[in-house]
């Protein structure tokens, strides 16, 4: 089994269209994970079918009983957060900003505090189109440790991809480099970087590289719209080369991809195109990529 | 009067149009930019200026006094976050576990974990002829990004006055960071696109809109590439359509190259006038 994983630092560079387009050309021999739960997408290209949902529960949130809270205050001097609020007299708690350290609650001297477990999101398996399993999350509105749901979508596809024993996982990760990027990247055996070229972007594919890189994960990387401006490209052809990471792809600038999604379509069933033909080359430079990797 | 920029979806075009807006509301008010966007800062791509101050920006995290520690294992016990671990007769500590809760440290009958700060990240303020710009930027490998956030906003907060116009680059996404850069604020712009992918995260992000009570509109950028379900949605849910941004591959060029667009595109900077004018009738 190995293990794609295909982050990009900024977001709409096209990579759940690619993530999705690799998946649709894989078929059953391929499970599919989609990391990025803030705003997952990829349930929509792929048509899942949402056949199994399950309760995400992370982390705690302080409820005050206030029967027989005394208002002391003292909750509200230890807080960090700023959760903690007197209104008409009485201790109430933000559950948006309460972090679940459970500090008021082993403070209040009439244990007139208790943490509630959060359901944070929703868990979800599925059944795709291209006849795929795939793992996938939705985060719940306002909610915090994406990084922990993140984490249960990969660890479920993992499982599955090695029980039915499937060649490839292939995982859309999260945008920036903070909690959600670290977990969807950790245990992979290739980064796919997708890059635009735009001075964001080649500035974004440098940070989350180094991240990448302090993971010590072989990385390959499509540049996006490499004709949007010629020397951008070359910009960031010299620092693929400088960092030894593979160029799998310069894909141009391409109004097919908007296309395509308007009609929920992966740009392969679209129809024929110099895209659909680029991104079959693609999939199979990356599969090669992959069979060299131990 | 703060003003938010945000998207569920990310490259959407917010840091297009915090930019822009920025740069063309500064031509008559004083305006501070502050990129909130800190794993992947980009707007001083788009802004020419002098750096006038710079910070390392730190959260507090608990660090060991072996000598005064009884190995009671209370910090261990009281940590929900798994930061503070005894092993034998050491207590480890993990800092990119830490909230920065103080439990440990002050319920430590010792006193033996006193909280010290540690570097996640910096901030910068730069300045133009006539813009103030302030940039956030994560240490790569920290996960954190909120308390950084919060600093920035807090910077700000204290160096401008109320009449300056607030101007925040929001991260994508809608879980912690968003609403950390959204919350605050007097007033948020959701920039979209219309497709697919664009309206299903511009729901989520107006559920989190709603569940903060926060008020908020939308920008359609790239108008015209994808279908109307945005603006079908937005007339259904009414919700405010600011503007419509043209689709315009001359847009994705200047970008491209780190340039701002409405010197150059009249459309473009129509948009921003019906930004500002809207903006501008708030409260």
């Amino acid at each position: 089994m190995k293990e794609i994983v295909i982050i990009s630092g900024k977001g709409g560079t096209g990579k759940t269209s690619f993530a999705a387009s690799f998946a649709y050309l894989e078929k059953e021999n391929a499970v599919i994970a989609d990391c990025d739960v803030d705003a997952a997408n990829m349930h929509l290209l792929l048509d899942a079918d949402f056949r199994y949902q399950e309760d995400f529960y992370s982390g705690e949130v302080a409820v005050i009983d206030e029967e027989n809270c005394v208002n002391c205050g003292d909750c509200k001097e230890v807080c960090r957060f700023d959760a903690i609020h007197v209104t008409d007299d009485q201790h109430r708690v933000d559950p948006i900003s309460c972090e679940g350290c459970w500090y008021c609650s082993r403070v209040c001297p009439v244990e007139a505090i208790d943490m509630k477990t959060q359901k944070v999101g929703d868990f979800y398996l599925s059944m795709t189109k291209a006849g795929s399993e795939m793992v996938h999350a939705k985060l719940g509105f306002a909610a915090e440790n994406s990084g922990k749901l993140v984490a249960k979508v990969k660890n479920e596809a993992k499982k599955l991809t090695l029980a039915n024993k499937k060649e490839f996982l292939i995982v859309d990760g999260s945008p920036g480099v903070g909690c959600p990027v670290i977990s969807s990247l950790s245990g992979a055996d290739l980064a796919l970087l997708v890059t635009e070229a735009t001075v964001s972007g080649l500035h974004d594919l440098k940070r989350v590289y180094r991240l990448v890189k302090s993971f010590n994960i072989k990385s390959a990387c499509i540049i996006n719209k490499y004709d949007l401006n010629a020397d951008v490209t070359k910009e960031i052809e010299a620092f693929l080369e400088e960092e030894n990471i593979i160029l799998v792809a310069k894909v141009a600038y391409d109004e097919t991809f908007s296309k395509a999604l308007s009609q929920a379509k992966t740009i392969i069933e679209y129809g024929d195109s110099n895209l659909k033909t680029e991104i079959e080359k693609s999939w199979q430079h990356i599969k090669n990529i992959t069979k060299e990797l131990k | 009067m703060k003003i938010t920029i945000a998207s569920g979806k990310g490259g959407t075009g917010k840091t297009t149009i915090s930019t822009n807006l920025s740069s063309y509301l500064a031509i008559g008010a004083d305006v501070v930019l502050a990129d909130l966007d800190v794993e992947e800062p980009n707007s001083k791509l788009f802004i020419e200026g002098d750096l006038v101050f710079e910070k390392a920006c730190d959260k507090r995290v608990p660090r060991w006094i072996k000598e005064e520690c009884t190995l009671c294992g209370k910090c261990e016990e009281v940590c929900r976050f798994n930061a503070v671990i005894k092993v034998g007769d050491e207590i480890l500590i993990f800092p990119e576990l830490c909230h920065s809760c103080y439990a440990c440290s002050e319920l430590c009958p010792t006193g033996s974990l006193p909280m010290i700060p540690q570097k996640i990240g910096e901030l910068k303020h730069f300045k133009t002829e006539n813009l103030d710009f302030v940039e956030g930027r994560l240490d790569i490998g920290e996960e954190q990004a909120v308390p950084l956030i919060s600093q920035v906003i807090e910077y700000v907060d204290e160096k401008f006055s109320q009449d300056t116009i607030k101007l925040f680059d929001a991260p994508p996404g809608t879980s912690c960071p968003v609403i950390e850069a959204s919350r605050g604020s007097d007033f948020v712009i959701l920039v979209t696109e219309p497709t697919p992918f664009g309206l299903n995260d511009l729901k989520l992000a107006v559920e989190t809109m709603r569940v903060l009570c926060q008020k908020f509109g939308v920008v359609i950028n790239r108008h015209g590439i994808g279908d109307n379900s945005i603006e079908e949605y937005c007339n259904a849910e009414g919700i405010p359509i600011i503007a419509k941004i043209p689709n315009d591959r001359r847009v994705a060029e200047l970008y491209s190259k780190g340039e701002l667009i409405y010197p150059k595109i009249q459309e473009f900077e129509t948009a921003l006038k019906q930004i500002a004018e809207f903006v501008g009738g708030i409260k």
